[in-house]
């Protein structure tokens, strides 16, 4: 049995008595210490599916289980990070890290929680902004205090919903390659599921590369493995010839979920909307060690 | 920038000079309005001697607010002791806000002057209705105001508290306490506010010694010119009290 197993999983909402099917039938199964990431087009319901996997929303059908046991909430040895930083303004930097450093620890001194709370913050660059509040940080800044906070929880399990969306270029690029370093600095096993919807981003971090159909009713496609050492760099990523094909393939792929879409909203231009259902073709990739 | 800070300070006194020229055309007019150079006269002893005493009423205008403003503080501050849990209770579950919404729009309209007999039924002594009375008019504000401070907070901090796993307790300190603190700060501002308004007419009604209990005194004795000087008092030391909760809010707010 995988670590992690996301088994039939399926989500409605229901908005003015609109019924939206945000996901259809969704397996994956991620091994222990693996990165996954669900690479898919803005809106169609990877946030809900990531959700649902950390036990913060709960599935209409199928079922979610981590080491064996049915998710029915938030996991104690799990931690999240949010697009949108999610720090809380009243707080400092480090206020915000020993708050889920206090609840995660709760047998701890307060001099150890601290002390612990900083060495995240100084591990990823803000030794000298522990003080300061959110409102005084930069986006990135902001975006790393996050992840201090979810890495000094100790996580068997990180759930990143779009850890980098909302940050400029540059530093963006910056913060991915210290992700990376970060996973690898840790002697604990993490496994790691991140949603995103760049593709290279996927590349630079992860195992293995799930693309997600377009809603409504998505599903995730056939995984793409990156069978390339970790960490990797940005500048190696764009001349290797397996990163090449991995990426052809993830956006080859999305391509085709975003043209069946499109024909299924519009059945009359063309196609029917029976064919339009039929599985999307299955991807051909080369793999030097496969699962 | 000179010209506009000249400015800053001349209109409003151009706007209290014509008000001041509407008061004493009126009183040219209406015989036993006293003008303002003869309401200056006769009440000049109540604002030079702010704090003596010469008898039950007869006090200077500094320690008859002074009585007012205690009566308001304590009355503001049962108020605002039961209001602050009840509208962070309400703000935080539905159940609860669906049962007492109806009966909160009901009580709230209600005017002190319907309060204080109930008062006075209730608790027999003038002081404690008087209390009560300031209590429940001025509560309303902040109670609307943290539940509406509560509905407020963001999805985010809801999410943090999950993915955390923080306590009940510690995502009322750490998240709710502080995300509603403005709204609750306007609401004490709009609640003082009430709670002023509510004193004079229960001092006029019960005949405590304060701001309103002087004015409806001295209109019984028909000395028109302390019932402008309590009128002005009570504006001023309004103007005051709002300006100082609005101070306070802004701090909050810079946070």
């Amino acid at each position: 049995m995988a670590f992690i197993e996301i088994q039939g999983v399926s989500k409605s909402f229901t908005v003015n008595r609109k019924t939206r099917h945000v996901l259809e039938d969704v397996n994956l199964t991620v091994e222990r210490g693996e990165f996954i990431s669900i690479v898919g087009f803005m809106g169609c319901g990877k946030s809900t599916l990531l959700n649902i996997a950390a036990g913060l929303q709960f599935a209409d059908g199928g079922r979610v289980t981590i080491g064996g046991d049915i998710v029915r909430g938030v996991r104690k040895e799990t931690a999240y990070v949010f697009q949108n930083y999610s720090l809380l303004p009243w707080l400092s930097a480090i206020g915000n890290v020993q708050l889920a450093v206090s609840t995660a620890f709760p047998s701890w001194t307060k001099e150890r929680q601290l002390g612990h709370s900083q060495r995240y913050l100084e591990l990823v660059g803000l030794g000298n902004a522990l003080h300061r509040r959110p409102g005084q940080l930069s986006g990135g800044m902001r975006q790393r205090v996050a992840i201090a906070r979810a890495f000094a929880l100790e996580p068997e399990i990180l759930f990143l919903d779009e850890p980098f969306g909302a940050l400029d270029a540059l530093t963006r690029g910056n913060l991915q390659q210290e992700l990376a370093q970060l996973c690898m600095a840790t002697d604990r096993l993490v496994t790691t599921i991140m949603i995103t919807n760049n593709v290279e981003e996927a590349l630079l971090l992860s195992d293995r590369i799930v693309p997600m159909t377009s809603g409504p009713g998505a599903t995730l496609g056939p995984s793409v493995d990156v069978a390339m050492p970790r960490p990797r760099t940005a500048a190696q990523l764009q001349h290797d010839d397996q990163a090449l094909r991995v990426r052809t393939n993830v956006i080859e792929c999305l391509t085709e979920y975003l043209k069946t879409a499109r024909v299924r909203r519009r059945p009359a231009a063309g196609a029917t909307a029976s064919d339009a259902r039929e599985p999307s073709p299955a991807i051909a990739v080369p793999m030097e060690n496969g699962s | 920038m000179n010209a506009k800070r000249l400015a800053g300070f001349i209109l409003p006194l151009t706007g209290i000079a014509m008000a001041g020229l509407l008061w004493a055309a009126t009183s040219q007019y209406v015989p036993d309005l006293p003008s303002p150079l003869k309401t200056w006269q006769e009440s000049k002893i109540y604002l030079l001697e702010p704090f003596a005493k010469r008898g039950e009423m007869d006090q200077g205008m500094g320690r008859l607010a002074y009585y007012s403003l205690m009566r308001v503080a304590r009355g503001f501050l049962l108020g605002a002791l039961i209001g602050t849990p009840l509208g962070l209770l309400l703000g935080l579950s539905k159940t609860l806000n669906r049962m007492f919404d109806p009966i909160i729009q009901v009580l709230r309209p209600i005017s002190p002057l319907a309060w204080l007999p109930l008062g006075l039924v209730l608790f027999q002594k003038s002081e404690p209705a008087a209390l009560f009375a300031i209590a429940v008019c001025s509560m309303w504000p902040t109670v609307i105001n943290g539940a509406a401070g509560v509905k407020a907070i963001p999805q985010d901090y809801w999410n943090v508290a999950k993915v955390l796993r923080l306590s009940k307790v510690t995502t009322f300190v750490k998240i709710v306490i502080p995300s509603t603190l403005p709204y609750l700060f306007t609401g004490y501002r709009l609640s003082l506010g009430i709670a002023w308004l509510v004193i004079v007419a229960s001092e006029m009604l019960t005949g405590t010694p304060g701001v309103g209990g002087f004015l409806w005194q001295e209109y019984n004795s028909l000395i028109y010119a302390h019932i402008l000087l309590a009128i002005l008092t009570i504006g001023f030391v309004g103007f005051c009290l709002d300006r100082l909760m609005g101070m306070a809010e802004a701090r909050l707010r810079a946070i």
